[in-house]
């Protein structure tokens, strides 16, 4: 393997790593619209409170890691897509605040107010990450330069915005799951209600985004089913997300939640094992396609970062391991509480 | 305007925002493994309450730091699309470093050490506020990197259209990184011990919880002063002759060097007008830029008039910047010196005018650290990497001024209100002080309830 596949491996670990962490407290997020309650909106927050910020840092690192690896990616992609990344700089930024803000004044407007913040600053991320992703899949208008010639409305075709729902509706699913294990009593039946309304919706929304994909970007599928790795990632997504029900009727929270970012893990995983090599493919002509070689920073670089990441990222997985352990169980509200 | 001048501007306001809660986060950050350790090695109960009041004000401070840093990590690819293309091959490495060494652990340790309270032994919330000073300062750390090698780039070819490394540790340990890690990071602890001395001397004059806030306010001005006299000597002193060596014209700009000479002279006070460059009403000691720069009191040192005209940067923001920020630099020692004297003497309670002027001081260094942070980059014009590419080739071709002016007007609002809601916290914070000592408390569990 060489090293320009290492790093597409590792930039599509942090992707997976974000989207399972960020995936679920912006599912908690979203579902925060939908708390009645101001108990139940505190342990929304508390719920996630101790983890957020860790769980964001896997998107700086992956937007770091993809400059440094691919640095005509980054340059490319983020200045084509710039009125949608803004808008998501900007939810992420008033859901980020929302957490120090809310309790700190005792008003019901005031709080209501943060509510909608954190609440539609989930959404929107939720919904961006999933349009921005549908429109890499389906390939970018990029000429032989590699420069993007497109627009902002152009972003919203009806596929990427289908899989922006996709992601909408996953995250919802894996934050409900997420609550299921940090909650008891009426607001956990009231999580495992959702995660059971919302199963066949990810169900059909991903049968859907499949076959939408064949008419779409039907070069996705060329020479993948011949791939070992294929039917191992096929498995998985199909144990994982027949198993999430189960897990959840039958009361295993923890098993649920694996099987949920199993699910998540495996989607994007199919997906990358189809862009491969290509990490933005050309509307324009499949040729001028951004691939892992020429888009990539020099091999003297990509060892550099790879000795960087193989040094670093244990770590980070250790103490993030702990740290998820100490904060294990339900959730209680106390004096330092959001 | 047009989307250079828009994307400058914008750069510009959301890295000036950004940098005035980092510095606060690294110096409060250290200053409380230093109360954490009190409390939990002398089983302090004092300094415990220090700690848990202090740790507020780093929670608010954090969280507009990181809602405002995600930013950051973007916006070399949305509005510097060029200039990421050419420099990826080395930039993105430092940037991708911190996030692995810094970023998780800063904001992982945050979680525990501010949540983890009685969940996790005295030892270890210790050491979770450890792991995020020193978190924070790794962060520092890549970042000065990244910023530095624009300044003095190192460590690389160019070929075929960009900057290739050809050296990693070269290009890390650049000729500028050492000595602007050093003086960035004094800075930060500088602004730490502020606001901590500020915070306590409020509560001291209100008299509220004043027996703890002094105990708080001896360590913030003991740490202060060191810092501020380490800030000016060494680490301004190496940082200023590291400038004189490697970035001639940036040196020049900001001393009001405006012509060659030998003997050069320090200038304290001027008005600098253009064209030609001069300074108007200049108070200056001969000799002593000379020395100062490269120890010999007849040394030649360059001025602006050596240099082509598109070869230099804009003078008059330059110069004002940085004699402001060494200005405040000195304000910094005698103001902490001062009140470290009142301390030993046991006369700084009393000397209300003092403490109500370490309240009144408690921005002065981010206004310091947002001086000096112009000097730095206004002083690298016109030059994005220094004698290697220009800002104006750097800027993203496919965004438009439109776009640019959008996200602009979109951040200024947010960041407005985020401005206004983080001062309005901190002030509520300070004027809510520590918990009282347990023993004061009237009611177990009747404050929580009421939340």
């Amino acid at each position: 393997m060489d090293l320009n596949t290492v790093w597409f491996l590792l930039v599509g670990v942090l992707i997976i790593g974000y989207a399972i962490l960020d995936g679920f407290d912006l599912g908690v997020g979203i579902l925060h619209l939908f708390t009645k309650g101001e108990e139940r909106r505190r342990v929304n927050m508390n719920a996630i409170g101790p983890v957020w910020d860790g769980n964001e840092v896997w998107l700086l690192t992956g937007g770091g890691a993809l400059f440094a690896a691919f640095p005509v990616v980054y340059a490319t992609v983020f200045s084509g897509f710039y009125l949608a990344l803004m808008l998501l700089l900007f939810a992420l930024i008033l859901r980020a605040v929302s957490f120090e803000f809310r309790g700190k004044v005792d008003s019901r407007s005031w709080r209501v107010a943060w509510d909608w913040a954190f609440g539609l600053g989930s959404l929107i991320s939720a919904l961006l990450f999933g349009v921005a992703f549908g429109n890499i899949l389906r390939g970018v208008p990029v000429d032989a330069t590699g420069a993007y010639t497109g627009d902002f409305l152009g972003l919203l075709n009806p596929y990427s915005v289908l899989i922006g729902l996709l992601s909408v509706a996953l995250f919802i699913m894996h934050g409900a799951i997420y609550l299921d294990m940090k909650t008891e009593g009426d607001h956990r039946d009231w999580a495992s209600r959702i995660v059971n309304r919302l199963w066949p919706v990810v169900v059909g929304l991903y049968i859907l985004a499949t076959i939408a994909t064949f008419f779409e970007a039907g070069f996705l599928f060329e020479g993948v089913p011949g791939n070992p790795i294929f039917w191992v990632l096929i498995v998985l997504l199909f144990g994982s997300i027949l198993g999430i029900p189960f897990f959840v009727k039958s009361g295993k929270y923890f098993a649920g939640f694996i099987a949920s970012s199993t699910t998540i893990a495996s989607m994007i995983g199919l997906a990358a094992l189809s862009l491969f090599p290509r990490l933005v493919p050309s509307r324009t002509d499949l040729a001028y396609s951004l691939t892992i070689y020429n888009a990539s920073s020099t091999p003297r670089t990509l060892r550099a970062m790879l000795v960087i990441a193989l040094v670093g990222m244990p770590i980070v997985i250790a103490y993030t391991i702990f740290v998820y352990r100490i904060f294990r169980g339900k959730v209680t509200i106390s004096h330092e509480s959001y | 305007m047009t989307p250079l001048l828009l994307s400058r501007l914008q750069f510009a306001m959301t890295i000036g925002f950004h940098f005035i809660f980092p510095p606060i986060t690294i110096g409060l950050a250290w200053l409380l493994v230093i109360v954490e350790s009190l409390g939990w090695r002398r089983n302090d109960q004092t300094y415990v309450r220090i700690g848990k009041f202090f740790a507020r004000i780093l929670a608010l401070n954090f969280a507009v730091g990181v809602a405002t840093g995600v930013v950051m990590e973007f916006q070399f690819g949305t509005n510097w699309a060029e200039y990421s293309k050419f420099v990826g091959d080395i930039f993105g490495a430092p940037l991708a470093a911190e996030g692995v060494f810094a970023f998780f652990l800063e904001s992982t340790f945050l979680g525990l050490y501010l949540f983890g309270r009685g969940r996790v032994s005295s030892g270890i919330h210790w050491f979770s506020a450890l792991m995020v000073a020193v978190g924070a300062t790794i962060s520092a750390f890549w970042i000065l990197v990244a910023s530095s090698w624009m300044q003095t780039p190192a460590g690389f070819r160019v070929q075929g259209g960009r900057a290739e490394l050809t050296d990693f540790w070269e290009a890390v340990f650049n000729p500028s990184t050492f000595p602007r890690f050093c003086h960035t990071m004094d800075a930060a602890l500088i602004a730490g011990a502020f606001i901590m001395a500020g915070v306590s001397a409020y509560l001291i004059l209100k008299n509220k919880e004043a027996e703890t806030a002094k105990r708080s306010m001896a360590l913030a001005v003991t740490f202060g002063v060191i810092v501020s006299l380490l800030e000016v000597f060494p680490f301004g002193h190496i940082h200023g002759q590291q400038v004189a060596r490697t970035q001639p014209e940036k040196f020049a700009a900001i001393q009001g060097l405006y012509t060659t000479q030998k003997g050069a002279p320090v200038v304290f006070f001027a008005y600098p007008t253009t064209p030609p460059p001069l300074l108007k009403a200049a108070v200056e000691i001969p000799g002593l830029l000379s020395w100062l720069a490269f120890g010999d009191l007849d040394a030649t040192v360059k001025g602006i008039n050596d240099f082509a005209p598109d070869q230099i940067p804009p003078l008059w923001p330059t110069f004002v910047s940085y004699h402001n920020m060494v200005l405040l630099g000195i304000y910094f020692i005698v103001i902490m010196g001062f009140a470290f004297i009142q301390l030993r003497r046991g006369r700084l309670w009393e000397n209300r005018k003092l403490l109500k002027a370490f309240v009144w001081s408690m921005p002065l260094p981010i206004v310091a650290c947002q001086l000096g942070w112009i000097a730095a980059e206004v002083g690298r014009q016109p030059w994005i990497v220094y004698h290697v590419m220009r800002t104006s080739d750097a800027v993203s071709k496919v965004v438009s001024g439109a776009e640019v002016a959008f996200s602009i007007l979109l951040f200024g609002l947010v960041y407005i209100l985020l401005g206004s809601l983080f001062v309005y916290f901190f002030v509520k914070e300070m004027k809510h002080g520590p918990e009282p000592a347990l023993t004061a408390r009237p009611a177990q569990g009747g404050k929580e309830a009421s939340l």
